[in-house]
This record gives structure tokens, sequence and C-alpha cells, in this order.
């Protein structure tokens, strides 16, 4: 790495030098650090309505029977949850908003390889999610087919399905045009003396991530064409009263939808493993095992999306096959975590927020991993196939896995995105609010799922009432430290940031914060014996 | 200051290559699934498209993806009229391609064999998934072809104006293997829709 030089500071990526002020630059900026925050504040309000959403599925599940809305309401209600969760935060999640800011710098480019086709892809994401919450205000009221709009009823149901499945269309096309401008962003912008194999983690997380993008997201794309076909020209594809069927339609949703879960989750591994090196101060524990761990998850988690359908009807073999599928691509997880402990160990360790959160993620994912295991096995999940067991199950790897890894970044990343600081004793109360209450909220869903309580139901036995309710305590700890930590972030300006606050060695620590519009005054090198994490 | 890399232009251009494979590589899934379930169906309802129309529309296409090609290696010789001749007969060649497809669509929906039609649903349930598969496949190929026809008309005009030329022609290039997937797109439509009679 050349030394900075720094005669005169160029201004910072914040202050607008084209030719619009304001909104106008945001709206119409091509750089990479823009977007990541554009697209980071769109989640965060989709995250919070989203959550909103789920808080009201708690009101009503808090006693038995009908309390305050009936049964087609509650259906809309999980239905647009998991649209607004699913498409709009935790698949685009990570991957764009802090693979757009940081991915470049970390590899030393000045962009991504396509800024304009960047730009647009934040734009087909505004409008994909514009189509899909219109579907709450137009047609035949909110869809109620759950986010995974399983053929025949997504077919037969009177309620506006289209517009909810063509948002999810386009969304999915945003998804593949970010995934392919990060894969020649990857191959073609790496500082020079950065192979492969000294690409820092997180960016590696993303490169397995957008093959995941660029090749499952076009499956979903044909099946939602084909459910639109379907309702609008009564073409039968998974229409069992015109041949076809419906079967089908599970086996290609989820040979995407299985895959979209490690485009969730991959990026939020990657963020935990620049994370850890740098609050322990020690190099990372097995960077080639991380790094092709990483490649491994993409290429098995393509093969097995079937275990989502143990009981829809496979053959005996088909679902062996798939069981075992399952079990082994939990190895390469398991690699992951075994390095970041392996890391931590005789590390120096100094427990900042960011940290804690990693920690928070370890935690929590490993609990969402292992009872991921007990869903693969075929004879456990006859008996709890489609109960709140399976709810408890995805929260722990999606909320408590990509959600607080995200967490994480936003506390690792933020002194780098604004140039200042927030206040650590204030973070570590949204982590101790978010932490205990997503433990209330979801780990009672274990235990009643495994009693027999089935997801998606508005009503339930009065042996469930107690889960519910601690569950129901559960939504409004973690609500709270949902707004502690935009308190913490968002109210008052903090102390200037140093341009390296955590004693990190990846580039993006090298540079000032926040970075200037083209990132590095000298383009950063890497020189033969160097590699991404030389910690002393 | 300008950012210019062909290379990744070139890759980014494959790997949305990719992407529309496995777009259509669905809808081949379907098709395959639907033909082991309903073979005999198939083979009846595959009687009534036409095989000559399809066979030239082969051969349109065929050409096509040979002039663009073409083309390319006029534009890097610096033969910019050759270059817009060539591109304007696969222009064409698409507009013939979409002329044919407008008659065959035509007089199916003329007879009432279209998605939803009476006619449809009284057909037998392999039929009527062959139709479907057939308007769909058929009627997404079409996109493709449409939106192949106005990147070569954008790259047509450019070499006319000279933004591309010798020295940089990777629109052209991009353009050219789209309009190569369009064609082979229909390469793999064509046997399995109008030969398996």
């Amino acid at each position: 790495m050349t030394e900075q030089k720094r005669h005169q500071p160029e201004p910072s990526y914040l202050v607008d030098t084209g030719k619009y002020k304001g909104l106008m630059a945001w709206l119409t900026s091509t750089d990479h650090k823009r977007i990541g925050l554009m697209y980071m504040y769109a989640m965060m309000v989709f995250f919070s309505v989203g959550g909103l959403l789920g808080v009201l599925m708690r009101i009503e599940l808090f006693y038995p029977g009908q309390q305050f809305y009936g049964p087609q309401v509650y259906n809309g209600l999980f239905t647009i949850h998991g649209i607004i969760m699913i498409f709009t935060v935790v698949i685009p999640g990570l991957a764009a908003v802090f693979g757009n800011f940081s991915m470049p710098i970390m590899i030393g480019a000045k962009d991504v390889a396509f800024p304009r086709l960047n730009l647009f892809s934040f734009y087909l994401y505004v409008l994909g999610a514009i189509i899909a919450l219109s579907s709450q205000f137009m047609g035949n009221g909110p869809p109620d087919t759950g986010w995974t709009f399983y053929a025949p009823y997504s077919i037969q149901t009177h309620t506006n399905v289209v517009a909810a499945v063509f948002g999810a269309f386009v969304l999915g096309f945003s998804s593949i045009l970010t995934g392919l401008n990060f894969i020649v962003t990857m191959h073609r912008m790496r500082a020079p003396g950065m192979t492969f194999f000294k690409m820092p983690l997180f960016p590696w997380s993303l490169y397995a991530t957008a093959w995941i993008q660029v090749l499952a997201t076009p499956i979903v794309g044909i099946t939602l064409l084909m459910i639109i076909a379907e309702r609008w020209f009564r073409i039968g594809f998974f229409d069992p009263s015109l041949g076809g069927d419906p079967v089908l339609y599970q086996h290609l949703f989820w040979i995407y939808s299985h895959p979209a879960v490690y485009i969730m989750i991959l990026p939020a591994m990657g963020v935990i493993t620049e994370i850890i090196p740098v609050f322990a101060q020690k190099r990372i524990f097995g960077y080639k095992a991380i790094a092709i761990s990483s490649m491994a998850i993409a290429l098995v988690g393509y093969f097995v999306w079937a275990h989502h359908m143990y009981t829809s009807g496979m053959s005996t073999t088909a679902r062996w096959v798939f069981s075992l599928l399952t079990f082994l691509v939990a190895v390469p997880s398991a690699i992951k975590v075994f390095n970041w402990v392996a890391t931590m160990y005789k590390g120096s360790i100094s427990v900042k927020p960011p940290f804690l959160f990693a920690l928070g993620f370890i935690f929590l994912f490993m609990i969402g991993g292992m009872t991921g295991l007990s869903l693969g096995a075929l004879a456990t999940n006859i008996h709890v196939h489609d109960t709140a067991y399976v709810v408890a199950h995805f929260h722990y790897i999606v909320f408590g896995g990509v959600g607080f890894a995200f967490f994480a970044a936003v506390y690792y990343w933020y002194p780098k995105m604004f140039g200042r600081m927030y206040n650590f004793k204030m973070a570590n109360w949204s982590f101790v609010f978010l932490f205990t209450g997503f433990n209330l909220l979801y780990f009672p869903q274990f235990i009643i799922g495994i009693m027999g309580m089935p997801r998606r139901y508005f009503d339930y036995l009065p042996q469930f009432t107690l889960g519910q309710q601690i569950s129901f305590f559960g939504a409004i700890l973690l609500a709270i430290g949902f707004i502690i930590m935009l308190i913490t972030l968002f109210s008052k300006k903090g102390a200037k940031a140093p341009d390296n606050p955590w004693g990190g060695t990846t580039f993006e620590w090298r540079i000032p914060s926040p970075p200037p519009l083209e990132n590095f005054e000298v383009m950063p090198e890497m020189g033969l014996n160097e590699g991404p994490y030389d910690y002393k | 200051m300008e950012h210019r890399d062909d290379i990744g232009a070139k890759l980014g251009m494959w790997v949305f290559i990719f992407t529309e494979i496995l777009l259509f590589g669905g809808l081949f899934l379907v098709y395959a699934i639907m033909r082991s379930s309903y073979s005999n169906e198939f083979h009846q309802a595959a009687h009534h498209l036409n095989a000559f129309i399809g066979t030239i529309n082969t051969v349109v296409l065929l050409v096509s993806s040979a002039t663009v090609a073409m083309s390319i290696t006029a534009v890097q010789k610096g033969n910019r009229r050759l270059a817009v001749i060539l591109l304007f007969i696969t222009l064409l060649c698409a507009a013939v391609f979409m002329v044919n497809k407008y008659f065959e669509w035509g007089h199916k929906i003329h007879i009432g064999l279209y998605p939803g039609s009476d006619l449809m649903v009284s057909l037998s349930h392999g039929q009527v998934m062959f139709f479907s598969l057939y308007f769909f496949m058929t009627g997404l190929h079409m996109f493709h072809l449409v939106v192949g026809g106005i990147i070569l008309t954008i790259a047509m005009v450019k070499v006319q104006s000279g933004t591309i030329n010798a020295d940089r022609y990777v629109l052209l290039e991009n353009g050219g293997l789209y309009w190569h997937l369009v064609d082979l797109i229909w390469i793999f439509l064509f046997p399995l829709l109008y030969l398996i009679t």
C-alpha cells in the first residue's frame, strides 16, 4: 500500500459536486456508496413496515380465538409480511447495502463495473417494491397465499395475487443485475496484486452470492410469469383441472427459493468474517477454508430445494437424496463457525458493539442451523412440518442470522459511511433489547411448534397460550431495541470518526472517513507478501 | 475521466446470457415433464403446427445470425457501409420471422385455438398443455427477439454515426451475442415443438 498524501483532501462523497443538489443529487448518483446508502434507507423503511405487520399478528395471537380481526385479514398480514421481509429486505439485504458501499473499496476499486446499471438495479428495486405493495390497495383485496404463492391456490384465489407476483418478478430482476454487476466487478477491478485468494472474505461471500443470484433467480422469474399466465390466460401448467401439476410449481419455486436463503445468509457470514478478526486483532483462521466454504455452500445449496417438500409427494429415493444433501450443506457452514471461534482464540478481543452483534449472530445462527438439521431429517420433518417450529427455525436464520449481521454491519461501517462515531453505551443497550427480545419472541415458537401449533393459523388451542404470550412480549422488546438502535445512529451527530476507528486492515480503513467520491487518491496495491488480514 | 473495460462488458453479457438460458431452462423443464406425462397427446397436437413455416423461420434466423457476425467483422475492418447493410439484413430477417409468426398465431387464434378459449378447454389435458407451452414459449421468444432487434437497431444507428467503429465495437458485439442467444433458443424450440410428430 502506497503512502497516502493529503495535500488538498478531496471532498467526501456526501458532498454534492455534480450538477444537482440535495435529493436529486442522490437519486441521480451512480456512486456505489450513495446507492448503498439509498438501499439502506429504503430497507429500513420496509423493515419497519414488515416488523409492524409482525407485531399486528402477535397482537391477534395474544389470546386464542378472534380478538381484533378474522382469518382473512390474518392471511393477508402474514402474506405481505413475508413478501416485504423476504423480497425487499433480506434478499437484497446485505449485498445491496454493504456490497455496494464497501465491496468496491475493499477490493481497491473506484466503483462497481457498471455504475449506471447499478443505479438501474436500485430503481428496479424501488419499482418492484411499489408494485408488490400496491397489491394491498388495488384489485380484490390483499393476497392471501403466503409469500410462497403455492399453486393451485394462488391461481384460484380472488385476491390480488398478480401484483404481488409481478412485484417479486421485478425485484428478482433487480437482484440478477446486482449479482451480474458484482461478478464482473470482482473479476475485473481488483487492485493490482490482489489475487482472488487475497481478496477479503466479505467480497468472497458476495462473489458466491452473486452466482446464486444470477443462476437461481431466473427460475423463479419464469415460474412467477407462469403463475400470471395461468391467472390471465388459463394456461394450466400447475392447475390439476387442466392437466397441470401443482407439485411441479413447488419444485420450480424452491429451486430458486432455497438458494435464496443462501443469497441472504452468505453476505451475513461474510460480514461476520470481517468483524471478528478486527475485534480480535488477529489474522482470520482458515482463510481459504472460509472462502471455499462460501462457494461450497452456493454449490451444494443449489441441490437441496426439495427438503421443503417432504410431505408433498415425492419418491422415497428423492427424499433420501435431498435429505443427505441437506446434511452436507451444513458442513461448510459449520466450518465457518469453527473458524470464527478459532480466530477469537488467544486474540486481543475488544467487545465493541459490532463485535457484540457478531457474537449474537453466531449464537442465534447456531440455534437456527441445528434446528434446520432436525427439519432436514426425514422422520422429524413429518412431525414438525408446517408448524411454528419451522417459523422459529427460519426466523433464527433470517432474522437472528441475517438481521443481526445487518445490525453488526451497520455498527461496523457506520463511522466509514458518515465519518461520525455513535454512543457505544446506547448501542450496547440496543443489543441487549434486540437479543433478549429476539429469543423471547422466537424460542417459545420451537416449543409450541413441537407441541403441534401449526403455522399460518390465526387461532390456536388454549395450551399454546403461554408460549404465544411470551412471544408477544419478546416482540415488544425487539421493537424497543430497534428503536433504540435508530436513535443511537440517527438522532444526533456523534464525535468525528478517525479513518480507522477499529484498527482494521482492509482497504476501506486506509482512506478518509467518509471516503472521497473516487474512494482512493492513490490507487492501492497489494504487495507480494501482503494479505487482507495482516495483524501484528 | 473515463473507465473502459471491453472484456468486462463482454463478461457481463455472458453472465446475462446464463440467466436467460436458465429463464428458458425453467420452461424446458416444464416441457420435459409434461411431455413425459403426455407423450402421445404432444405427438398429436404437434401435427397442428406448420412445420414448413417453422423451417423457414429457422433458416431466416440462422441467416440473421450469420449476417450479424459478419457485420462485426466488417466493423473491425472499418467497412462502415457494409456493416450497416449487414445489420439491416439482420433486422429484415427479424421482421420476416415476426410476420411469419403473426400468420401462425393469427391462424390459430382465428380457429379459436388460444389459451382460455372454448376450443382449448374442450381438448384433452395433454393437448392443452402442448398449446399452452407453444404459446408461452414462442411468445417469450418473440419478446426476446424484439428486445434483440431494438439493441441491434441502436447498434446500426451507432455504426452509421461512427460511435461504433473499428476501435470500439463492444456494444455491437454484445448485441450480436444476444442475437445468437435468441437464435439458439429458437434452435431448441423448433424441434421440440414442430418436429415431434
